[in-house]
């Protein structure tokens, strides 16, 4: 019997290989657009431009306040009513990156705001530009506070694109819930997703621990 | 363009709204309970100094945070059965939820208690105070302040996280915006308005959150929400 069910699970595994790629590609290419969009997001919050500030404030809660399930339907279902045709793979992506950079603005916004102001009055007053002040002085000291979480980030973004399930798209969630019509045994079909997940999200979390570990001692040795 | 929007379906269907956001507040606020309950034997475990409690717990712990919620509700909703437990979806979906949110709450239970200075549990042991009392009289209150802040970041994740519920048909508020896009093909008045509905949830904990970040005396709080 739980043999059987083996040979049968042994059997579906090239779905499971594709589905595993899917929720790969899938997190890495939104991973990467909403780390650039969300720190562009990030310097524009905290850029002085008090509209623009609180128009991305209001669309960032607007984002973390409504369930990613929820989002992903409104993009899906909703979009075509403006006549832009979305296949399902990219409703996925723009829901996660939007959901990405709105986490990332965040982030990214609390970690520009712990650099004290004498360094930016500093720079100021060495002649840099505007430019040069955010790439050279503002952010290397800014990505102390941002890093960590920025991982922890990428793991919940992982972890979440498991909802896109939900519109069909097959990824690692889905090829188990496939699975578990053929092969009714929910432990085993689920219990193997559940690693996949873990094989892909714990380093990360790892290294979350890490660097926050690492930036908290290195914060406290060159304390100002 | 949604020159077709209609109002009147949406009152039309208020009821069914109305119904699904009051069955996504209880059953949220029902986890909440079971999640605390979880977090707090999982933290207990977890801060004792021998491993037979504290490494199960820490295994249970990065088990849940490196594994997708909807995963978790598929291994109990198509597993438990296999073990003989035939439980309504509704069980098996604030199980699940109580089960995902109890591994951080543990955590964020744990960050407080580790917060206390080490110099207040000397203290307490050097007026001669037993472990319960040291506990009871020193660690936890001072504790509990810290930790309300990020729980209710944590009720606000839960409170969206039960929308995954719907996917295992239970009829909460996402269930209610699926039901008018399915029969009456209007999605974009489905789940706007279960968009709205989350909205009205998540500001109220978030003002909450402010509130009693200010009745504890704490610094406005930004939970990482």
């Amino acid at each position: 019997m739980i043999w059987q069910q083996l040979q049968s699970l042994a059997g579906s595994y090239p779905l499971a290989l594709r589905g595993l790629g899917m929720t790969v590609v899938l997190s890495l290419i939104s991973l990467v657009l909403g780390t650039l969009l969300g720190f562009g997001l990030g310097i524009l919050r905290t850029g002085g431009n008090r509209l623009i500030s609180v128009a991305i404030g209001a669309w960032v809660d607007l984002i973390r306040g409504t369930p990613f399930l929820v989002q992903i339907f409104l993009i899906f279902f909703i979009l075509p009513e403006f006549c832009i045709e979305l296949d399902a793979f990219t409703a996925g992506i723009i829901a996660l990156t939007n959901l990405a950079a709105c986490f990332i603005c965040e982030i990214v916004a609390a970690g520009i705001r712990s650099v004290p102001t004498g360094q930016v009055e500093a720079a100021l007053a060495s002649g840099l530009s505007r430019w040069q002040r955010m790439r050279q002085v503002v952010l290397p000291q800014a990505m102390r506070i941002v890093l960590p979480p920025l991982v922890g980030q990428y793991v919940l973004l992982i972890k979440d694109s498991s909802v896109v399930s939900a519109i069909g798209l097959t990824d690692l969630t889905r090829v188990g819930w496939l699975v578990v019509q053929r092969v009714p045994n929910g432990l085993l079909v689920f219990f193997l997703v559940g690693v996949g997940y873990f094989i892909v999200c714990y380093p990360l979390i790892m290294l979350a621990r890490r660097l926050e570990r690492r930036m908290g001692a290195a914060h406290g040795e060159v304390q100002l | 363009m949604l020159e077709n929007f209609s109002f009147r379906t949406i009152v039309e269907y208020l009821p069914l709204f109305g119904q699904g956001l009051v069955t996504t507040v209880w059953l949220s606020a029902l986890s909440f309970a079971g999640a605390l309950a979880v977090g707090i034997v999982l933290a207990a475990m977890n801060l004792q100094r021998g491993w037979l409690f504290r490494v199960p717990a820490k295994a249970y712990i990065d088990a849940v945070r490196a594994t997708p919620l909807l995963a978790q509700l598929y291994f109990l909703y198509f597993g438990l059965p296999r073990l003989g437990f035939v439980l309504p979806e509704l069980v098996v979906g604030i199980l699940a939820l109580s089960l995902n949110s109890g591994a951080y709450i543990a955590e964020i239970i744990r960050a407080g208690i580790l917060s206390i200075p080490r110099g207040q549990v000397e203290a307490g042991v050097a007026s001669g105070m037993t472990y319960i009392q040291r506990m009871r009289l020193v660690i936890l209150p001072q504790a509990f302040k810290v930790t309300i802040p990020p729980l209710l970041g944590q009720a606000i994740v839960l409170v969206k996280d039960s929308a995954l519920l719907s996917l295992i048909s239970v009829s909460e508020l996402t269930r209610a915006g699926q039901l008018l896009a399915s029969d009456r093909f209007m999605p974009a008045e489905g789940f706007i308005t279960i968009a709205a509905f989350y909205l009205l949830l998540y500001y109220g904990l978030k003002g909450l959150a402010a509130l009693s970040g200010r009745w504890l005396g704490l610094q406005p709080a930004r939970s990482s929400t």
